[in-house]
């Protein structure tokens, strides 16, 4: 059965920029702000999910050429890479680091070693979403 | 002293690219050419601290992991663990250079490889960790390892039997430990082995000392293959010879012998350790060597000489113990040689064994069987090998001019010295020790003679061996060599062993004793006429008697009936666990999605209520609570609306709307109360499930009413009010709850601890981001199990692994 799913397909055109955008801007805005990389993780890949509703997935994997059972294994070696980083600096397991750098035209802008680990918490929340999302629409 | 840590980490490290380079790599050369770099390496790293090492220093450094359960990577390097990490790599050198020619390109090479690389990792760690958590966590990682080692030719029963027979008892054994080292720690406050042993005076009189000396024994004990654990070691021969050569002859094995050592300045004084660890030592020394005869398979009869020779170590280290006891004094620092020959013993077993391995090796792969009854003649053959044979065979039985006849000679003084202890009411059964060692010896002498006669002496049998013998290429003959050269060499100058190496041991051994030369006998090859020498000659004399008229006594054996064997025994155990488990399981996992939620919920309210009113905790206190505004009461009223509802949807699209309408409500009361974090998650989660429900929705059975019995029904719906009240209760008396200490004032402090404002975060990524990162991973498995499951379902035809 061919559903006509023109509206959807318009929708979410120009639904997926915004809802990707937010993702992006809810994992850094997390340091200080409501965000992190659970939710920025999460909202990133519920815009991906969108898209795999609107589109069949060889024409997104045509688009986001990724494995995302990959992609989850790299957001849980980030995670624990950082925390097991940290030994080699001599600092206790897990310890986080943070400073503030003056950077043209952004102004002071605080960097931490938080927003590696929150990448890595990030990527394997896209990562498992898609990837049990695809293989329950995908089995026959 | 970052080179320990280099020494930990390099193997793991390396294990870890070989499946990301294999490929390339192949193409180059052999994959052991490039992992053979890896132990020499580290090998000569080591090597350049002998000297340090042997000037009394030693080496310590402190990498924080978790200091606030005081377990840290505390990297620790003295004269013991440098002995066993010139062995690990060493050996591991020798061995992986025999096996780029003992395993063909055929093979998964890159599994092997990267099994070997970790477990020679996880055994560096053991010796090399001070912070007994640590060096549990390696000592159960060399078990895992091994597993996978052993099975390697996983498509054999046999190798699967094998490595789950030595993986049941090692990880049983490690599992004690843990909880041995759990009591020394209750006694003790720390967990590090070099602070334990500084305060052994206090904690000799804790309750829990003795509790964690037997213990930690049983660790060693299953792990080292003593009686009656032993039972695993034979069965282990089913792993490609390298890896026999490697985990059963120079490492794993020894990590048990290992941790004797370490803790015997802790428990040496104590009548239990002695008894338990000389005598247990002593009958595994007469039973594996009593049961090495009896064997047809050469490798086998290896394994159990193997078994009987870590018995003497044991043994030894055990009657060593009495040094601790006395203490030091002029005339009894006599005792602690016991010690030293251990030590010894324990170099002069891995070169020797290490050799008979290799050699088993080459008559297996050049022969192709490796039936002492199929075997015979061929020293002609197979010159090199049978030199090989020979040295090795006689280093094994205790003659000169090998390394053999020297740690044995000294074991022999060791057991003709503890017949005058005055301590532990040795003196009376004190003849035993000598007898027993001393029977144990003659039997020793005879397997290894039939080791080397059966194989290379009588006439070969061309029709019953499956390839045309003939010499072992150069490449798999060059390890065999080295170990042998050692075999000779240090027979010749065993005093420069005894000063580089084992001195700087001992010293660890005996911490308190102040001279450390002292403790260090000069060892001399010959001793004079006296009584070692006499049993020596009294055993070539009985063993070569025994040897000849073995036909005759060898229906000895058949007297002991196979149902009462330690192998029966430990089958039928697995067997009973294995019904036993499977009818309870079978019990509860119905397949019955509401019965696990009963089994949920029964506990969850048991447990949550039940502290909940055995401590009394519930206090409700309204007049504290804020104001329940109008909106908030809608939205009560909505949701209740629609969990009754749900109860008595009758489609599965009805109840999945009003699930969703549950979710989105509970949203908004976190933005009612200012939780937008919690509010944003719950939106977002909320929305990918009703994803995922539409996309399992068209394989979903319609929603049936359930034909269920009355009674069920209402039990159903009591557990279902219990629940809710249950957390209705929490709810109202958390407020009051003042048990545990708030985390309030992490909030306030967010900022400059953590450098964050928005304290959610600061608290998932930095305060409690341990719990963050093991969410992930729990997560990634989740998603790779759901993966596994809907993708990777075997077909039909393959569901039979059985061979």
């Amino acid at each position: 059965m061919k559903i006509n799913d023109v509206i959807l397909r318009t929708v979410t055109k120009t639904i997926v920029f915004i809802i990707l955008t937010l993702g992006i801007y809810l994992f850094f805005a997390g340091h200080h702000a409501p965000g992190g990389g659970f939710i920025g993780g999460l909202v990133l890949a519920s815009g991906i999910v969108l898209l795999y509703l609107a589109y069949d997935i060889e024409t997104v994997h045509k688009g986001i050429p990724f494995d995302f059972k990959k992609v989850a294994a790299l957001g849980v070696l980030l995670a624990t890479g950082t925390a097991i980083g940290s030994l080699f600096l001599d600092v206790p397991f897990l310890t986080q680091a943070h400073s503030y750098i003056n950077v043209p035209i952004f102004g002071k802008m605080g960097f931490s070693t938080v927003t590696i680990f929150e990448a890595g918490v990030a990527l394997t929340v896209v990562g498992v979403v898609v990837t049990i999302i695809l293989s329950i629409s995908e089995d026959e | 002293m970052v080179t320990v840590l280099i020494a930990i980490l390099l193997p793991f490290v390396c294990a870890a690219l070989i499946p990301l380079l294999y490929r390339q790599l192949r193409r180059v050369a052999h994959l052991g050419w490039f992992v053979l770099s890896v132990p020499f390496i580290l090998f000569l790293l080591l090597a350049r601290y002998i000297p340090q090492i042997a000037g009394g220093k030693t080496f310590i450094h402190t990498y924080e992991w978790i200091p606030s359960f005081d377990i840290n990577f505390t990297t620790y390097l003295d004269g013991l663990s440098m002995i066993f990490g010139l062995l690990i790599t060493g050996v591991g050198s020798l061995v992986i250079l025999y096996s780029i020619f003992y395993l063909s390109t055929k093979e998964s090479l890159h599994h092997f490889y990267c099994y070997l690389l970790l477990f020679m990792g996880a055994m560096l760690g053991v010796v090399f960790s001070d912070n007994l958590m640590v060096l549990y966590t390696f000592w159960e990682l060399t078990s895992v390892s091994s597993f996978l080692l052993i099975a390697f030719w996983h498509h054999r029963k046999a190798s699967r039997a094998g490595a789950r027979k030595a993986m049941t008892i090692t990880v049983f054994g490690g599992l004690s430990m843990l909880a041995g080292f759990l009591m020394l720690h209750v006694a003790s406050d720390t967990f590090s082995i070099r602070e334990i042993v500084a305060n052994v005076e206090v904690i000799r009189d804790h309750t829990l000392f003795i509790p964690a000396l037997i213990l930690i024994l049983i660790g060693a004990f299953t792990k080292s293959a003593q009686f009656p654990f032993h039972i695993w070691l034979p069965d282990a021969m089913e792993a490609p010879t390298p890896v026999s050569a490697y985990l059963h002859s120079a490492t794993m094995v020894k990590a048990g012998i290992y941790l004797v050592a370490r803790f015997s300045p802790i428990f040496g004084g104590e009548a239990v350790w002695f008894w338990l660890v000389s005598v247990v030592g002593l009958v595994t020394l007469f039973w594996g060597s009593f049961n090495a005869v009896r064997q047809t398979d050469l490798k086998a009869l290896l394994a159990f000489s193997t078994v009987s020779q870590l018995g003497l170590i044991m043994s030894l280290f055990g009657l060593g113990s009495v040094g601790h006891y006395y203490g030091y004094a002029e005339n009894t620092v006599f005792y602690t040689q016991a010690s030293f020959a251990a030590l010894f013993h324990l170099i002069n077993h891995s070169t020797f064994k290490g050799a008979l391995f290799m050699m088993v090796g080459i008559v297996d792969h050049e022969v192709g069987t490796r039936d002492i009854r199929r075997l015979g003649g061929l020293m002609a053959l197979m010159p090199v090998t049978f030199t090989i044979a020979v040295i090795g065979g006689f280093s094994m039985a205790g003659l000169p001019p090998f390394n053999g006849f020297l740690s044995k000679e000294m074991f022999f003084t060791a057991v003709l010295a503890i017949r005058d202890v005055e301590a532990f009411s040795i003196s009376d059964v004190g003849l035993l020790f000598p007898i027993v060692a001393w029977v144990a010896s003659i039997f020793t002498f005879v397997y290894s003679v039939i080791l080397i006669s059966r194989t290379f002496f009588g006439k070969l049998q061309p029709d019953k061996v499956d390839k045309k013998p003939h010499e072992a290429p150069l490449g798999m003959l060059l390890s065999p060599i080295i170990l042998c050269v050692f075999v000779v060499g240090i027979f010749f100058f065993p005093n420069v062993l005894g000063h580089y190496i084992l001195e700087p041991a001992m010293a660890s051994i005996y911490p308190t004793f102040p001279l450390t030369s002292e403790l260090t006998p000069h060892i001399h090859a010959w001793h004079g006429i006296n009584a070692e020498v006499l049993m020596t000659l009294g055993v070539i004399i009985i063993g070569t008697i025994l040897f000849k008229t073995l036909k005759r006594w060898k229906p000895l054996y058949r007297i002991f009936p196979q149902r009462y064997t330690f192998n029966t025994y430990y089958n039928r155990m697995i067997e009973f666990s294995e019904n036993s488990s499977a009818k309870l399981t079978n019990r509860y996992m119905t397949g019955n999605l509401t019965h696990y939620f009963i089994y949920i919920y029964v506990f969850f309210v048991a447990l949550i209520a039940g502290y909940f009113i055995w401590s009394d905790a519930i206090a409700f206190d309204f007049a504290k609570d804020s104001t329940i505004e109008s909106y908030e009461l809608i939205l009560v009223f909505v949701m209740m609306f629609a969990a009754v509802w749900m109860i008595f949807a009758k489609g599965r699209v009805t109840a999945m709307l009003l699930n969703g309408v549950l979710g989105y409500s509970i949203a908004f009361f976190f933005v009612i109360f200012r939780a937008p974090d919690l509010a944003l998650t719950q939106l977002v989660v909320e929305s990918v499930t009703t994803a995922l429900f539409l996309l399992c929705f068209k394989y979903l059975p319609d929603l049936m009413p359930e034909a269920s019995h009355k009674k069920v029904q209402w039990s159903k719906a009591v557990i279902s009010i219990f629940v809710g009240a249950t957390v209705t209760l929490i709810g109202l008396a958390v407020v009051h709850f003042d048990r545990f200490e708030p985390v309030a004032t992490y909030f306030n402090d967010s900022y400059e601890l953590a450098g964050g404002s928005n304290i959610v975060n600061t608290i998932l990524g930095d305060f409690r981001a341990f719990d963050t990162m093991l969410e992930v991973v729990v997560l990634l498995i989740a998603g790779l199990g759901v993966y596994a499951l809907t993708k990777l379902k075997p077909r039909k035809e393959e569901t039979d692994h059985e061979n």
